[in-house]
């Protein structure tokens, strides 16, 4: 192991490289990321040991704020800033720097949403927006909880420009070419973002003045929908960024040439169209909207699993080839010639292997029937939590440590590698003891957002605590993962010896074609996507506005 | 795309068809399908309008009840209710303020409960014992308590 990683260390590619300007831009962004992820991790183990009633929160603090927090600081800070960092890191190598106007946005992107940040932050710490990473109306935050949300989508909008800027930029320069992959799939990043960001914009534009009183009532239902919209979009923005790297990186790690170009483009293309509608499934059990338009909806969410298959088939079709080529022999000897010694390697293929029972529970949540006993209950959580917390997170978590010295200028060491594979394994088995116990709990009743689940002393309430001490322990678990993490990070961008690093990007198989121009026709898999939006949203919003119930005034319950 | 590839797509997309015409089936033919009740109410009028003016347990047959129940922070109105064995249940409930759930753990009662909306869900009660009510989503700082139970014998 120890080899390959010297043998990519002493032969960088010669790529375009990234400028060194921009690496600031993506360390800034990457750092973000990081003490984010510190402060939500801790968040998380309090909740742990809350819930498992082995410590109680000081009157000042209370379980609500600090799920606020954890989720907001993970779920938007965590993973927006470590997308940008990467996703900007990818478009300056592949294109050989970003245009000085689109660096400029990236800077007012990362500023507008640390101002933003600190807004919603302040607003929780002071316990005045108690209202849950979703929000819902008509919980009512203070003003400037929402005022700071739009800071927030403004950056990923700043972003976003840039994005769109560059890659016109490039593709006018480069007539008859198709973009680098990187490039391609950071276009279908920031493409879904900024759609799917407009649902929860318009949300939250129409609760600034509900929240400052100038307006009395709000609609409820549309208000949840237009959250749904953006709130699963986003888990599928953080999966593409995941796959960017699965696809383009990993098999250049292994030793291996990336799948087909065409195919690839294809799963980034029906990600990017069929995503936005999924959001219904979070409101199977929800009144106001009929059965056979949630129907509907099981039937878009479900068309989401198809590219993932793709993808599945794909990556250990890389896998074996791959083995194959380095001399593994028989039904199953190539896995052994994988790199499972480098972590690199090792974090995103578990991230890939959790991706497995992850996505199949994720068809369960899908379903009409199916979700109606696990609606809202600790096994979506454990949902979430295998899949953002292991799919999603380790995959961010193997990115780093090549991005990370290739950005600073430094060296991955054994040494570090070796911290990585420890952390990797110690995140692994923590998320899954984690995610395990909330599907069982979940299936036997027990609620999510709760902080405390005795009811009383009942005897179902009862048969939750025993999985309730495996979340703190879990909990514990992943607190250590992620100081290790956070130290790594840190110690890569400042303290590791100078050196180069390689950032490895695969190459297509030899005489593979390349991709067909037509998978760059962006407006048209706009115009597609807007036409898939409208397909699911049109009919049941409309009857929403039509059909509205006298709406809802701001209420704090908190 | 290799052969390989196809059959695997096939597959997969076939057994996905297979699951969404079992759910189709259970939801229209069988009846099986998530509580989508479509009836609004103003929800700062909750008291006023019937059925709400008079929450509480109603028998409309031979074991046939209905249950008209108002969510509020922290509480089920009417809360311990008494049914015989064997009876069907439908449950009418609106929230007088922010959303909440309704959830009976154990069965397959599970529904959201919104401000504005009025939402129904029925179940029959075959087992006797002391089934747990809880709201399950989050209302507010007294969520956890927001619990009542449903006693059958």
């Amino acid at each position: 192991m120890e080899q390959t990683i010297k043998e990519t260390i002493r032969y960088p590619k010669k790529l375009l490289g990234v400028n060194p300007n921009d690496a600031k831009v993506s360390l800034a962004y990457l750092s973000v990321a990081f003490i984010s992820l510190l402060i939500g991790g801790l968040l998380g183990l309090v909740q742990g040991l809350e819930r498992a009633g082995l410590i109680e929160l000081p009157s000042w603090l209370n379980y609500y704020q600090v799920l606020t927090a954890h989720g907001l600081l993970l779920l938007v800070v965590f993973t927006a800033t470590f997308t940008v960092g990467y996703q900007f890191a990818n478009l300056s190598h592949s294109f050989g720097g970003l245009l000085p106007k689109v660096r400029t946005l990236a800077w007012v992107g990362f500023y507008l949403m640390i101002i933003g940040v600190g807004m919603v932050v302040t607003m929780i710490v002071l316990n005045e927006a108690s209202v849950l990473y979703t929000f819902y109306p008509p919980l009512a935050a203070h003003p400037i909880f929402y005022v700071g949300l739009v800071f927030v989508v403004l950056g990923i909008w700043a972003c976003c420009l840039g994005v769109f800027i560059n890659y016109r930029h490039w593709r006018k320069n480069h007539p008859g070419q198709v973009t680098p992959l990187l490039a391609f799939f950071a276009m279908g990043v920031f493409v879904l973002w900024f759609f799917a960001s407009i649902g929860v914009t318009i949300e939250v534009l129409t609760l600034i003045p509900w929240s400052m009183g100038l307006v009395e009532t709000t609609n409820v239902m549309v208000a949840r929908t237009l959250f749904w919209w953006f709130g699963h979009t986003l888990v599928n923005i953080w999966y593409l960024v995941a796959t960017s790297a699965w696809y383009v990186i990993v098999p250049k790690i292994i030793g291996g040439r990336h799948f087909s170009d065409k195919l690839i483009r294809l799963v980034v293309i029906l990600l990017v169209i069929l995503n936005i509608p999924g959001g219904f499934h979070h409101q199977i059990i929800d009144p106001a909207i009929s059965q056979s338009i949630k129907f509907l909806h099981v039937f878009m969410s479900l068309s989401i699993a198809v590219p993932s298959l793709m993808t599945a088939f794909a990556m250990f079709a890389v896998f074996e080839r791959t083995g194959r080529k380095l001399g593994g022999k028989g039904w199953l000897g190539w896995l052994k010639k994988l790199p499972w010694g480098d972590v690199r390697f090792l974090a995103p293929m578990m991230a890939m292997l959790a991706f497995i029972p992850g996505g199949a529970g994720g068809i369960v949540n899908t379903s009409n029937q199916l979700n109606q006993v696990i609606h809202n209950t600790m096994w979506v959580v454990g949902h979430f939590h295998i899949t953002v917390g292991i799919s999603v997170v380790l995959t961010f978590f193997g990115i780093c440590y090549w991005l990370v010295p290739y950005l600073s200028k430094r060296k991955l060491t054994p040494k570090m590698n070796k911290l990585g594979v420890i952390q990797t394994i110690i995140w692994t088995v923590g998320m899954m003891l984690m995610s395990t116990s909330m599907h069982i709990v979940g299936l036997m009743g027990d609620p999510r957002r709760t902080s405390d689940t005795t009811y009383g002393g009942h005897e179902v309430a009862a048969s939750w605590i025993p999985y309730e001490m495996v979340f703190a322990i879990a909990a514990t678990l992943l607190l250590i993962g992620v100081i290790i993490q956070v130290y790594a990070v840190f110690h890569m961008m400042f303290l590791s010896p100078k050196g180069q690093t390689e950032f490895p990007v695969a190459e297509p198989e030899e005489h593979a074609p390349v991709a067909p121009l037509w998978t760059e026709r962006w407006g048209l898999w706009t115009v597609l996507l807007l036409a898939v939006i409208a397909m699911a949203y049109v009919v049941p919003i409309v009857d929403m506005i039509m059909n509205a119930p006298p709406g809802s005034p701001p209420i704090r319950t908190w | 795309m290799n052969r390989l590839e196809e059959l695997w797509l096939t597959v997969s997309v076939g057994i996905l068809v297979i699951f969404m015409f079992i759910i189709g089936y259970q939801t229209f033919a069988l009846g099986m399908g998530p509580p989508s009740h479509k009836e609004t109410i103003d929800p700062q009028q909750v008291d006023q309008i019937e059925p709400f003016d008079e929450p509480g347990l109603k028998m409309l047959g031979d074991k046939q009840y209905e249950v008209v129940m108002i969510l509020q922070a922290f509480a089920f109105t009417p809360s311990h209710i008494e049914i015989p064995i064997g009876s069907e249940v439908e449950f009418t409930m609106t929230s007088k303020d922010v959303t909440h759930g309704f959830q009976i753990p154990g069965t397959n009662i599970n529904a959201m409960v919104m401000p504005g909306h009025i939402q129904k869900i029925s179940h029959t009660f075959n087992e006797p014992g002391e089934y747990l009510v809880v709201c399950n989503e989050y209302c507010g700082i007294g969520h956890q308590a927001m619990s009542t139970t449903i006693t059958v014998k």
